[in-house]
């Protein structure tokens, strides 16, 4: 057989990638199970470090189950959709790309002891590539409890460092409301004038040098995401006051 | 057998992949910060280096010669997709951390010098002792420089605390700048330092 000639170049060239091919898509088929079951856990491990739980990544479902008492799939309008089921279906990528009016806004409760927090996954757009995280809210519908954040691929050393603790920790305590309840967001700001981050009802927190449009992606997808919420918790701080207002007014009828 | 046993030992000093010829330095910059990346990058170069230069010299005498390198970056890049996907099923939390470098594997240096140097010419079981010499060359000095990095950088070795706390408290800081890649250059260097005022043979004569 002749190496040299174009038939055997062209033969040899086609078997080998029919059989690299096969080769991977059987092993890209057999561990699916595996790296997907990775993959959710990491999510519920995502979830629960937003609200101060951090577990590895064999104990995650357990205590997943155990805290995270409501999966909501609200509505633009402010209602919520019971036949969703967001923790599986919702992919955040997948729901940016439709109209808001379309979309599901997975919203995650957490009960720990007396406290209740809500969990809002965010998404957005870094310098290279989708940034993403959660963060969890208290009970008062505004304060932050914490933050958690990644990237597909921001470059490492600058925009990679959303995912570090000492900037996740800024986020917390910040406020993302004003007193109106307008929504400020917090803004990752090159002109903060509050870089030890003692004000936290600022609206700010410091910003990673040298990474300019990964802190802009981080303050634009906070707003952008949060802002889908409003209706629902407007509709949850009204319907307190008005259970408030009622038991004030049982109290006024016994006395 | 001697001439053999030379494959293995050879790149671990007198012929080092990274020390002497200077091959696959940006991943030993990248990915030394931790020793736990760095055993896990070693381990992943090896069964690459060691299974590419076996299937290379198994098909070495059908391999048609015009699109030689083509097969070659084939066969790589397919075993770098294996051990990825492999790493993704089994140890996630590695494989996040060395995320692009696993694929950048393709292109390291070393694997298609040897597979061009040595597995196109020589036996199976040769091809083999050669792929696993060089990847243990490599990924010795990525363990060596990772090993410093992380115990002057973070204090720690595996992720374990093991310098005691009486150390900081009397006033011994983390050095930061061990973390960043150009202290990684610089260990490197004091390696091929200490290397060559061992070894005499490596140095050129003026």
């Amino acid at each position: 057989m002749n190496r040299d000639s174009n038939s055997y170049t062209f033969i040899f060239a086609t078997l080998m990638v029919l059989v690299v091919a096969s080769v991977l898509a059987f092993t890209s088929q057999s561990l699916k199970d595996l790296q997907n079951d990775n993959i959710r856990k990491e999510k519920m491990q995502n979830i629960l470090s937003t609200v101060g739980i951090n577990v590895d990544r064999e104990g995650a479902e357990d205590l997943y189950n155990k805290y995270i008492k409501e999966q909501l799939a609200v509505q633009s309008d402010g209602s919520t959709d019971n036949t969703v089921n967001v923790f599986r279906d919702v992919k955040l990528a997948l729901e940016l790309k439709k109209l808001p009016e379309d979309q599901n806004f997975p919203l995650y409760v957490a009960e720990i002891e007396e406290d209740k927090f809500y969990i809002v996954p965010i998404r957005g757009n870094g310098l290279w590539n989708a940034i993403f995280g959660y963060i969890s809210i208290k009970e008062d519908l505004n304060t932050v409890k914490g933050v958690v954040f990644d990237h597909v691929g921001e470059t490492a050393g600058l925009g990679a460092e959303i995912t570090q603790d000492w900037f996740k920790e800024r986020f917390v305590d910040e406020k993302l409301f004003d007193s109106d309840y307008n929504l400020m967001g917090i803004k990752v700001s090159k002109t903060n004038n509050d870089p030890s981050n003692l004000d936290k009802s600022d609206h700010e927190v410091d910003f990673i040098s040298g990474a300019t449009i990964t802190c802009d992606g981080v303050t634009d997808m906070i707003t952008e995401r949060m802002n889908h919420y409003i209706p629902y918790f407007k509709s949850i701080k009204e319907s307190e006051t008005a259970l408030a207002f009622s038991m004030s007014n049982i109290d006024s009828n016994i006395n | 057998m001697s001439k053999n046993k030379v494959l293995l030992t050879d790149p671990l000093d007198d012929n080092n992949p990274i020390t002497v010829q200077v091959l696959g330095i940006c991943s030993a910059l990248a990915i030394t910060v931790q020793l736990k990346a760095a055993i896990v990058m070693s381990l992943s170069v090896v069964a690459v280096m060691a299974a590419s230069n076996v299937i290379v010299s198994i098909l070495r005498n059908l391999i048609p010669n015009r699109i030689r390198i083509i097969v070659q970056l084939v066969v790589v890049a397919s075993m770098v997709v294996l051990v990825d996907e492999v790493l993704r099923a089994y140890a996630y939390d590695v494989s996040k951390e060395l995320s692009i470098f696993i694929g950048l594997i393709i292109t390291n240096c070393i694997v298609m010098g040897r597979l061009e140097a040595f597995a196109l010419g020589n036996g199976v079981w040769r091809s083999f002792l050669d792929g696993v010499g060089n990847a243990f060359g490599y990924g010795a000095i990525l363990i060596l420089v990772a090993f410093f990095r992380e115990l002057l950088g973070s204090g720690n070795l595996l992720g374990v605390q093991v310098i005691p706390d009486s150390f900081y408290e009397m006033g011994y800081e983390n050095n930061g700048m061990m973390l960043l890649s150009p202290m990684a250059l610089i260990t490197v260097g004091l390696i091929i330092w200490v290397q060559r005022s061992r070894n005499r043979k490596l140095i050129e004569k003026a």
